[in-house]
């Protein structure tokens, strides 16, 4: 699909081949535009800093937050740096710092989350992959501060959740979440990566069909021909939405708070008995 | 050279492969009510009974045979103390995914089991426990709405009932079929766990092969206290995704129980034999400590 050339109802693949274009905006595009005097803070304390994973405090609209994204490069060099916003272990590990470390100066968090999924390698099994998502999905889901997610791009299984277990879940007009990358899907399923685009249609991954499914709460309209036509008017909306969710879910209690928050992902899945 | 052709070869070729090889080649260790079965491992033909004597482990290398959910709640509870919960809960297709219902039904038929986990309470050498046990034979032990939402109800009742958790983890991840419902289990039976924490109640898991993906990801690596069985699949990526993504083969005890031990992520490698008197004593000692 050439840039600026769109058909009315675009399908999920079409959606997928937008937010993978390279003038897609990436988080610090956003951050830069949201929030004022970001801070970025590095490392996780236990082994090094990933690069794949950006954090840090700001100001939004005067009130104090911290920040953490999915960071993908936009050439070659920044990929090579940002590992394509594929995180290793370290990478959630330094965002559970900064979360644990907006817990205790009662900080609502605020994470934008756009990757394919954790990076796989022998690096990534050695530290734990595994156990570093794990820890986030659990620690976020009593977290006692405000937590806002967006996904703004890709948002791409285990990888994309462990920044993803909050209040509020957001996704961009474009962007989808999925189990696993369409490639992978079809992998699995059918033995067959190239069958990536017949998965990605059936899979259900584009924001309104998961805001029909309650699995996320809201969905951001993005300017005519996706983000990347007018990133300062985006980030302008994403501002106006976050300001008033943070100052809501900031009058709620702590308990209140994790409660509800306990109770969304508690409620979904589908069955009968 | 033309002479050669027609030469008596003074070798003959000798299979460094046991010759009973073939002998049994009908009797895979899946088919039930075979006599014999032959070792995943070292290849050696096992009587079925012996077999079943041994735990369901290779009585010459060791090798753990995969058990299916109802052995191991056999194996693992004391007789007729078993209460077993949700245990009429199915799966439904949330996204109309093609040939789902069906694949489902035929296991169903096949395993006797409604999904890929049981999940109940009952007695570990007279301690009170509430048990997850999933099964790899129904679809991969993969965690679709029903695994995640059993596993969920399992812990809110033994916040309830005050009681410790164990989960026998068994899983090739995700229920792909079943899509983002069941990524959100990952979050969904993490913060339950986390509940559980919070309520200063145990939670041990017992790692059992296979555990990958999304598993692994979630309530598996959560354990306050982690066992393995040995020889065990460990991991988050898939082998073969790994090898994709780097471009070279792994070494072969790579992802092995015994390769997380030593990278710091499980406590202890426990043989079968001895697995339902280490959690006893792991739980007796838990105990001791609620009544300080």
């Amino acid at each position: 699909m050439a840039v600026g050339e769109f058909k009315a109802k675009k399908s999920a693949w079409d959606r997928l081949t937008l937010v993978r274009m390279i003038e897609r905006p990436t988080a610090l595009d956003y951050i830069n535009r949201i929030f004022d005097s970001f801070i970025e803070f590095h490392g996780d304390r236990y082994y090094r800093d990933d690069a794949a994973i950006v954090g840090g405090i700001a100001l939004l609209d005067g009130i104090p937050v911290t920040v953490i994204a999915h960071q993908k490069g936009r050439n070659i060099n920044e990929n090579i740096k940002r590992n394509f916003g594929m995180p290793e272990p370290d990478g959630y590990r330094k965002a559970l710092r900064l979360m644990k470390q907006a817990e205790k100066f009662h900080r609502p968090v605020i994470l934008l989350v756009d990757t394919k999924g954790a990076h796989c390698d022998m690096e990534a099994e050695e530290r734990g992959q595994g156990e570093a998502i794990a820890r986030n999905l659990l620690e976020m889901s009593k977290l006692k501060t405000p937590s806002v997610s967006i996904v703004i791009g890709e948002g791409g299984s285990g990888g994309a959740l462990a920044l993803a277990v909050s209040d509020q879940v957001w996704m961009l007009e474009n962007a989808i979440y999925s189990v696993l990358s369409p490639e992978g899907f079809a992998g699995i399923l059918w033995k067959d990566g190239s069958r990536a685009k017949e998965a990605a249609n059936i899979m259900r991954i584009t924001a309104k069909e998961l805001k029909d499914f309650g699995i996320i709460d809201k969905v951001i309209k993005e300017p005519y021909g996706g983000a990347h036509k007018n990133v300062d008017k985006l980030a302008g909306d994403i501002k106006k939405n976050l300001i008033s969710t943070v100052i809501k879910l900031s009058s709620m209690t702590i308990d209140e708070l994790v409660e509800n928050r306990y109770n969304k992902f508690r409620n979904m899945g589908k069955y009968i008995e | 050279m033309i002479n050669n052709i027609f030469k008596k070869n003074k070798y003959i070729t000798v299979s460094k492969e046991p010759i009973k090889k073939d002998v049994n080649v009908e009797n895979k260790p899946s088919i039930p009510g075979g006599m014999w079965v032959k070792c995943e491992k070292c290849g050696q033909i096992i009587y079925n009974e012996d077999l079943d004597k041994n735990f369901k482990v290779c009585p010459y290398c060791g090798y753990h045979f995969r058990m299916n959910a109802r052995e191991r709640v056999e194996f693992i509870i004391d007789e007729d103390t078993f209460i077993e919960f949700d245990e009429n809960m199915q799966s439904v297709n949330p996204l109309d995914f093609e040939g789902y219902e069906g694949k489902i039904q035929n296991l169903m038929d096949k395993t006797g089991l409604k999904e890929a986990v049981v999940t109940g309470r009952g007695k570990i050498h007279g301690s009170d426990t509430v048990i997850c046990v999933m099964d790899s034979f129904f679809m991969m032990g993969s965690m679709g709405s029903v695994v995640g939402e059993k596993i969920a109800r399992a812990v809110e009742k033994a916040i309830e009932y005050k009681l410790p958790v164990i989960i026998f983890t068994t899983s090739g991840g995700a229920r792909m079929q079943e899509g983002m419902f069941s990524l959100m289990q990952m979050a969904k039976t993490s913060a339950a766990i986390g509940k559980l924490g919070e309520a200063g109640l145990l939670y041990i898991t017992v790692l059992t092969d296979p555990t990958t993906g999304g598993v692994t990801a979630s309530f598996a690596s959560l354990g306050d206290i982690i066992l393995s069985e040995p020889g065990v699949l460990v991991g988050f990526a898939g082998r073969r995704v790994i090898e994709q993504t780097i471009k070279q083969k792994l070494p072969e005890d790579f992802q092995s129980a015994e390769f997380l031990i030593e990278h710091g992520f499980i406590d202890k490698i426990v043989h079968r034999r001895e697995l339902k008197s280490t959690i006893k004593n792991i739980l007796v000692i838990h105990r001791t400590a609620d009544r300080r």
